[in-house]
């Protein structure tokens, strides 16, 4: 479903991703673990269009979309919930969770969205009329994915989501991801807490300063004793 | 003249002027909500729209048309100052985009000194004679001018209320000076978004330049710079970024200016604008992101 090749991303003079390949299959939870700077973040904002790569390539359903703009990517199908949640702090749950829809006009088809948000996570519905900026960490960190979900997607990107969470918010979180991918959807999960993210996934990548240095079913890097030594914590 | 009817008097001059800072104030906060750039030139889009209106008007096509090409052609000028003077720096460091619009500011106004001198021409025969009529209530002397600032600025509050929370690109527009990385992940088209607020604010810019040339009666290359100045106070008191703040600043500024030229001594009612500034210091030290201004946090 995405497939990149060999794609070179770099801030200024900086590169950030040294020639990345990865492949993402229909109905597949695939993670990209690696530490604090190792350009996780880059590989998701380039795939959604933020950053555009010197070279290498994104194929999205057979399609080149790396020199795609945001929006164009939103609609064909991929939708992100980024780093740091980035929800719109001084709107309403419900007008962050509509913003999340901006790009359609299937009324009957968004509300249906909204309700299946609403099971992922019930809270979402009683704050429905509050300022998301109030919430917590953990609603708030909902209410990202949740917006992403109101796109429709057909392929969620997820960044950081336990970013800052206490370890029962971030059970909930995994759960629902899980669910997600349950039924039927396609995930690309970036995660600093690589122990969790290999629980759930499929298949997962190991990058290390702008390169990937392991990939493998996930099963095999939980085992892995230089991915426990790095990155599970021994 | 009693007291009642002096404080009429005041209170309508104080919205006139109010209205005009309200109509540039927008531009700056709408522009600065999305791009965190603050648009030094866009005062001088008030200068252009009556610079086009002055030649026009020798056309013989009659006002109403003339202002309406002037109006576009601001509107034109605002859009190309954008793709040509600030997509290039966007995401630049902020100092980096102020130094730009500055330069932007500098080099209209430097073209109208150059090809048209400096000296200040008259306006008065380009707006309607009707706007100097003056209507007296008793010892309340109302005209037609201030009635009109206030009436336009009105009806362009309700239709951009509209615009920003009814339509799909206003509601982009919102999420946009929310989050603009944000706005761009749920799937935002931002570059029609900031032409927009370009087009809409450079509009509101020419409408407030001609209000301010009918007020003053004549026009020159620098005009835009003090009513700029006064704009940014007002979107600052109010809490830059936010519309809302940016109109309730602007008529806290006109309520300011036009009662302290009232109760102050005359001799000292030529330093208004000092006074002015301190009444921003004032807030800024109470209310560091102005009256409507909020302070974000990240949360855990």
């Amino acid at each position: 479903m995405l497939k990149i090749k060999n794609l070179v991303v770099a801030y200024g003079n900086i590169i950030a991703l040294q020639g990345i390949s990865l492949l993402v299959e229909e109905g597949e939870l695939v993670t990209l673990i690696g530490s604090n700077g190792a350009g996780k973040t880059t590989c998701l904002k380039t795939i959604s269009g933020l950053l555009k790569p010197i070279s290498g390539s994104i194929t999205y359903l057979g399609e080149d979309t790396a020199r795609l703009l945001p929006h164009e990517i939103v609609k064909r199908g991929i939708s992100q919930s980024p780093e740091g949640r980035h929800i719109f702090a001084r709107l309403t749950v419900g007008e962050n969770l509509m913003l999340g829809a901006i790009q359609r006009n299937d009324n009957i088809a968004i509300k249906a969205d909204q309700e299946y948000v609403f099971t992922l996570f019930p809270i979402l519905k009683e704050r429905f009329n509050q300022v998301a900026g109030t919430l917590s960490g953990g609603e708030q960190q909902m209410l990202a994915i949740g917006r992403a979900l109101m796109s429709h997607p057909r392929l969620l990107l997820l960044d950081e989501p336990s970013l800052g969470l206490a370890p029962i918010l971030v059970q909930r979180i995994f759960a629902s991801i899980q669910k997600v991918r349950a039924e039927g959807g396609t995930v690309l999960l970036v995660e600093q807490n690589a122990r969790q993210a290999l629980t759930i996934a499929d298949r997962g990548y190991v990058l290390e300063a702008g390169r990937i240095i392991l990939e493998a079913t996930a099963e095999e890097l939980r085992t892995n004793s230089e991915v426990e030594k790095a990155y599970l914590g021994g | 003249m009693t007291f009642i009817e002096y404080l009429i008097q005041q209170t309508i001059n104080a919205l006139s002027l109010g209205s005009i800072y309200a109509l540039v104030a927008i531009g700056l906060a709408m522009v600065f909500g999305i791009l965190r750039l603050i648009n030094f030139a866009h005062g001088d889009l008030m200068m252009v729209a009556c610079y086009v209106a002055f030649f026009l008007i020798s056309s013989g096509i009659g006002f109403g048309p003339v202002f309406i090409l002037s109006i576009l052609a601001v509107t034109l000028l605002g859009i190309l100052m954008e793709r040509v003077a600030y997509r290039p720096v966007r995401g630049a460091p902020d100092v980096i985009m102020l130094l730009t619009s500055l330069a932007v500011s500098i080099f209209i106004q430097n073209i109208f000194i150059m090809f048209l001198s400096p000296v200040p021409r008259s306006f008065r025969n380009i707006t309607p004679s009707f706007l100097d009529i003056v209507n007296k209530w008793g010892a309340v002397g109302i005209s037609n001018i201030n009635i009109v600032t206030i009436v336009i600025t009105a009806i362009l509050f309700i239709l951009l209320t509209l615009f920003v929370t009814k339509t799909r690109l206003g509601t982009s527009m919102r999420a946009t000076s929310e989050n603009l990385i944000a706005a761009q992940l749920i799937g935002v088209h931002i570059d029609r978004v900031i032409l927009t607020a370009f087009a809409i604010g450079s509009a509101m810019a020419g409408i407030a330049g001609f209000l301010w040339a009918a007020r003053l009666g004549k026009i020159d290359p620098l005009m835009g710079f003090i009513p700029l100045l006064k704009a940014f106070v007002a979107a600052v008191i109010g809490g830059f970024g936010s519309l809302g703040g940016a109109v309730i600043g602007a008529y806290v500024l006109g309520f300011a200016e036009i009662f302290l030229i009232g109760f102050l001594p005359p001799s000292l009612s030529s330093y208004r604008d000092a006074f002015v500034f301190v009444l921003l210091i004032l807030v800024l030290l109470i209310r560091p992101n102005g009256i409507l201004g909020s302070t974000e946090r990240e949360k855990v």
